[in-house]
């Protein structure tokens, strides 16, 4: 249900001010300036990065490799901070 | 069952006999019994409600709102410096739409400190999406206590019940205690469709900006305008069921009347004497009294004074710079018809000041005597 | 992979938290912990807009928005309406910032918590009223600029310690964390999921912006905070017995202070004073800790 909700007629509203969606909608990653590229050849598999992450834009692959969601990723740079292995590389966004 | 009671044990008995599942509450002087009696109803098991003893009013309807969000049916009870303590949370649950019924008792507002009766309390939370019921007598505040719920959970919003400090809360009256079984046949249980439910999870109350934010609002006022056929039929079954009735507005030897006397609560049980001592010297005199202030009975009102000689509104309650609230109200309701009669309106009995018969009868003289009246308000009794 | 707390993901991403959000990591973790039959109420505070606008939602839970003060008070009221209703398994959570809890909500959290109802107070403390434009709060450190704490007239109060005010209300269970220890975060809100009554969890949520510091170092600062004692992760059980949670050496307070623009104007001598203050109240707490020895000896040995 993360499709953007709009209403023609108070009818369609719901009674009150009640969510009826998921703010999935919202495309964070349009916020960002700098970007994380991750370094697989670095990585230790650790799991800070996606312990560490705000946005929840970091998920763990089949392989144990982190993969970072860029509709959402905010750039905020935790997860380059405290990757113990600097793995992770603030990247100018384009 | 009859049993002679106090008005705030009617309060009391109308959330037992509903079935109210939680009660938070604090105490003032003159609502004190209301949550004593509930409280003892609870201890012995006659009332299986949870009994929240909050640390002040404003939490008292907070923590009613979490209990009716959660699907609980609710019940509070307060006066005077509890209700305005309240106000923001008032506002709160009309728009987070919970069918909560409050007891006020009107009790004026400090300082100085008082504990009588006046209006202002409940009156200043008219704005708020509340509904209000004025009550006149003990019988009423116990069955309106019961209808409100009626009301308040079809269209979900909240309603107090209103009656007078000690000219009410705090005298005996003989009442009749409906039986349960009837009660829980025209108060079944509720189901908040709209309930928190961790099945269906759902933020209530999110931002919401001026694109939808003013349809919410219309919502809320196309519904309190429901409540004005359901008060009727709600009060119609009320009283097929046990006897008595109760609308928007009760009349009394209106039908003939010239002059009408438009008056609440105990004022305007008070007047219901005096119309007959009138009428005994040939003055062709009425009353109406409005029970259901909120939503404003403004059609039936002007069905009922519309085309009368004269109107009187005696209000125990005071808009500072304006005027009384029934009068104010009575007489908008009335300004765009053809056959508008003119009005006065009365202050009387602010801070419990004592409205007794010869007092109303003097106001309704005084209307008889005059063609226009000389102010937008006639104080009554001021020791100038 | 080993996951160190629970991999399930209940809150969602595109919520509308700044970059590096400390408060937004506080509610990851706390729901990973509470798991879906969970119902929150949220004050007004950054929450009240991370969320989400009306008619969206990031928490997945059931969540009541509700007035500044009441944040506690509506609590009780959902524990009631739920047992009332047969319920007693749903997790009732209050969750507010600093403001909501140390000032204007703390009447409604003394008698919840005096009545022992039965719910979890979680305080996000990003130590400002960060959502109104970060103005002071009760719970803003000593020394601190914000909006009303300007650098010449910063912050002369204290902060608030308000985990000693719960505990002055015997209440079952306190206890501090931070969002740069997920796993003790979760670990006591695992406890206090199983203790009936009133549990309170203070919770250091750095805010980049209000901190004026970079959104990368949220966490970092909020490990320093623990590491130099300005912020010490313990528990107080019933209100008396005090545990560590960690005794990390001492790290120079300099560490945590210099990387933040609310604490840049502090001279040396103000830093130094800051300094004496931390180590006044760690020093206490550690003598409650060793009074509080022999009870938890007991307890191990039953």
């Amino acid at each position: 249900m993360s499709e953007e909700i709009k209403w023609e007629s108070q009818s369609d509203m719901p009674l009150m001010a009640m969510s009826l969606g998921r703010m999935t909608v919202n495309k964070t990653g349009s916020w960002r300036n700098l970007r994380p590229v991750i370094d697989k050849e670095k990585c230790i598999k650790c799991g800070i990065c996606w312990k560490f992450c705000p946005d929840v834009a970091i998920s763990i692959d089949e392989e144990d490799y982190p993969v970072v969601n860029l509709d959402f990723c905010k750039g905020c740079g935790i997860c380059a901070t405290e990757c113990p292995k600097d793995a992770i590389e603030m990247v100018k966004e384009k | 069952m009859q049993k002679v009671m106090m008005g705030n044990h009617a309060l009391s008995w109308g959330a037992k006999l509903s079935r109210a599942e939680v009660i938070a509450a604090y105490p003032i002087t003159p609502q004190t019994e209301v949550v004593e009696l509930l409280s003892n109803m609870c201890a012995d098991g006659d009332l299986n409600a949870e009994f929240i003893k909050v640390e002040s009013e404003h939490s008292a309807m907070a923590a009613s709102m979490g209990a009716a969000a959660a699907g609980a049916r609710t019940f509070t009870a307060t006066s005077s410096q509890g209700l305005a303590l309240m106000h923001e949370v008032l506002h709160w649950a009309t728009g987070a739409r919970l069918p909560i019924v409050m007891g006020n008792i009107n009790r004026a507002m400090a300082p100085p400190w008082t504990i009588w009766t006046e209006q202002t309390d409940s009156i200043a939370q008219r704005d708020t999406g509340w509904i209000q019921i004025y009550t006149s007598s003990i019988q009423e505040i116990m069955d309106s206590v019961i209808q409100a719920y009626k009301v308040a959970e079809q269209i979900y919003l909240p309603v107090m019940v209103v009656l007078d400090s000690f000219v009410l809360s705090h005298t005996n009256e003989n009442c009749d205690i409906p039986d349960q079984n009837k009660v829980d046949a025209y108060l079944p249980r509720f189901e908040n469709a709209y309930r928190l439910n961790t099945d269906k999870p759902a933020a209530f109350g999110g931002l919401t900006g001026p694109d939808w934010y003013y349809e919410l609002r219309y919502k809320i006022e196309r519904d309190i305008q429901k409540a004005i056929p359901l008060f009727t039929e709600t009060g119609k079954e009320f009283g097929e069921m046990f006897g008595r009735e109760y609308g928007l507005v009760e009349t009394y030897k209106l039908d003939d009347a010239d002059i009408v006397l438009v008056a609440s609560a105990s004022i305007a049980s008070t007047a219901r004497p005096v119309i007959d001592q009138m009428r005994e010297e040939d003055h062709k005199v009425g009353l109406v009294r409005i029970r259901v202030f909120r939503p404003f009975p403004a059609d039936l009102l002007r069905k009922l004074l519309g085309g009368r000689k004269k109107v009187l509104v005696i209000d125990r309650n005071i808009s500072f710079g304006m005027s009384g609230a029934f009068y104010a109200e009575t007489k908008a309701a009335l300004y765009n018809e053809k056959k508008a009669p003119p009005m006065w309106g009365y202050i009387a009995g602010l801070g419990g000041r004592d409205v007794p018969m010869d007092v109303i009868k003097g106001m309704i003289t005084q209307t008889i005597a005059e063609d226009h009246p000389a102010e937008d308000i006639i104080w009554i009794g001021v020791k100038r | 992979m080993r996951y160190t707390i629970p991999e399930q993901e209940i809150m969602c991403s595109g919520h509308k938290a700044c970059q590096g959000c400390g408060a937004t990591l506080a509610m990851r973790y706390a729901l990973k912990a509470l798991g879906p039959k969970t119902i929150l109420t949220i004050p007004a505070c950054c929450w009240s807009v991370i969320d989400g606008p009306f008619p969206y939602s990031s928490v997945g839970v059931p969540l009541f928005h509700t007035a500044f003060e009441t944040a506690a008070a509506v609590a009780s009221g959902i524990r009631a309406g739920l047992a009332m209703r047969g319920d007693t398994e749903t997790n009732v959570v209050a969750w507010a910032g600093d403001g909501g809890t140390f000032d204007i909500g703390i009447q409604a959290l003394s008698g919840a918590v005096e009545r022992n109802d039965d719910f979890i107070y979680v305080c996000y403390d990003n130590e400002a009223y960060m959502n109104t434009g970060i103005q002071r709060s009760s719970a803003t450190p000593w020394g601190a600029v914000t909006t009303t704490t300007p650098a010449r007239h910063f912050k002369q109060e204290r902060k608030k310690d308000m985990i000693g005010i719960m505990a002055a209300h015997s209440i079952p269970y306190t206890a501090s964390a931070s969002v740069a220890y997920p796993e003790d975060f979760i670990r006591k809100l695992n406890i206090a999921k199983e203790t009936p009554g009133a549990k309170f969890i203070h919770i250091l949520a750095s805010c980049p912006p209000g901190w004026k510091t970079a959104p990368e170092l949220a966490i970092k600062l909020a490990r320093l905070a623990v590491q130099t004692h300005v912020f010490p992760l313990y528990e107080i059980y019933e209100g008396r017995y005090y545990k560590l949670s960690m005794d990390p050496k001492k790290k120079p307070l300099i560490d945590y202070i210099k990387p933040q623009g609310r604490f840049r104007h502090l001279t040396e001598e103000q830093v130094d004073e800051m300094d004496k203050q931390v180590d006044e109240r760690y020093d206490r707490l550690k003598e409650q800790v060793e009074r509080s020895k022999p009870w938890f000896e007991a307890k191990k040995e039953k």
